[in-house]
């Protein structure tokens, strides 16, 4: 059991999210970074979709109430147990009694604690994967409290990957990822040919109203090409008939809002291109005031960067099975 | 002999002085203020979150100005 004693300012339990639900308005959840939350499941053994603890800016402080083999993944919150550093990317032995503190995330905004056997949370809909806005998944849907007590599921070989680190070509370099790929498009015909050019082009900053549901840029204004609306999509040149949202779709009811993984998942703003699944997690690792830039790829560029990612992982879970 | 400590944030966003744009600041330069008194907010990812004083004494100077930009560990106010 892990007892939780500063919970963080946006710490919830996530796995890869729930799938299959989208049409009834529900989104997947899930890690906001698949990478650094798969490899730290990876290094104390777990299947990729195990749950871990997100944390957001804030990391938390706890203590272990079991031995435990753990690891953290993401932004860098300068780890710390019992008052000494412990390095992340790696697996590291925990006894009862530890107490791991993590403090504020200096590069990138979110870090994942992975534990051999997994957080031990009830799957609603097939996920433990918390939903904060209606309440469901996780730790009784909500962000981590002090006070609150985190089961281990059952583990298996934690044990013999102690001291296990990802080779550093493995490991992010958060401050400096600042492009993002995008494909244009669902309704990218409702901007003016300069405006898809200032899309591409211009520095964006990620405001404070950034989170799990979307991330909100700020930036020059896009114009929209002059039309009589139709009926049902409103007045405003931002809206259409309403359609499904893409995960990572780029919304514009004035400046972007990059939907992510607890986003909305229908209405009626354009949605002017999609942020490739390969490349959110590095937007989700960009913090409030980060500038990012977007650049546009096809689909097939796209299939071939989440292939690319894909393989990256498998080379990770190959090397940490043959124990590097 | 006085022992000044230095607030900062323990995240990116947005610092407020006040908790409400009509509503008084919290504190000003000058206030005493107990250990764990807000003295200040930080909003970020729609979440307003309070900054406390870690110890009493004398609130001192502001180093950032009300609504300003922050980063994360950025210094914020002195408390002697």
């Amino acid at each position: 059991m892990i007892e939780i004693e500063e919970g963080g300012i946006a710490t919830t339990i996530q796995d890869l999210g729930r799938t299959g639900h989208y049409h009834i308005g529900m989104p997947p959840s899930g890690a906001m970074d698949r990478y650094a939350h798969t490899v730290a499941n990876y290094l104390v053994g777990n299947d990729a979709d195990a749950a871990t603890v997100e944390m957001t800016y804030q990391g938390i402080t706890a203590t272990f109430r079991e031995d435990a083999v753990i690891a953290i993944t993401g932004a860098d919150m300068s780890p710390r147990v019992n008052g000494d550093p412990i390095e992340t990317w790696r697996s590291v032995a925990v006894e009862a009694g530890d107490e791991l503190a993590l403090s504020f995330a200096t590069e990138g905004a979110r870090a994942y604690l992975a534990v051999a056997g997994g957080i031990d949370v009830p799957k609603v809909m097939g996920s433990g994967s918390t939903y904060t806005l209606v309440g469901i998944g996780g730790h009784e849907g909500r962000a981590l409290e002090a006070g609150d007590e985190l089961s281990i599921g059952e583990s298996n070989d934690g044990d013999e990957l102690v001291g296990t680190r990802v080779g550093d070509e493995y490991v992010p370099t958060y401050a400096d990822e600042e492009t993002v790929r995008i494909v244009l498009g669902l309704t990218d015909y409702r901007l003016t040919e300069a405006a898809k050019e200032t899309l591409c082009n211009a520095e964006w900053t990620v405001s404070s109203e950034a989170d799990r549901v979307g991330y909100r840029l700020e930036g020059p204004d896009l114009e929209f090409e002059e039309r009589e609306q139709p009926f049902g999509a409103g007045t405003d040149p931002s809206n259409v008939v309403d359609l499904g949202y893409p995960i990572g779709s780029i919304q514009v009811p004035n400046q972007p809002i990059v939907l992510m993984q607890d986003a909305v998942t229908g209405g009626g703003y354009a949605t002017v291109g999609t942020v490739i699944s390969a490349d959110r997690g590095l937007l989700a690792q960009r913090q409030t005031h980060d500038s990012v830039y977007f650049e546009a790829v096809d689909v097939d560029d796209a299939h071939a960067a989440r292939e690319e990612r894909n393989e990256r992982l498998e080379a990770v879970r190959a090397a940490i099975d043959g124990g590097i | 002999m006085s022992d000044k400590t230095t607030i900062t944030s323990p995240m990116p966003g947005v610092f407020y002085r006040r908790p409400d744009p009509d509503d008084p600041p919290f504190v000003e330069p000058g206030d005493e203020v107990e250990e764990g008194e807000t003295v200040g907010l930080v909003e970020v990812m729609k979440n307003f979150h309070d900054i406390e004083a870690d110890s009493s004494g004398t609130v001192g100077e502001f180093l950032v100005e009300d609504e300003a930009e922050i980063e994360a560990d950025q210094p914020l106010v002195e408390v002697e």
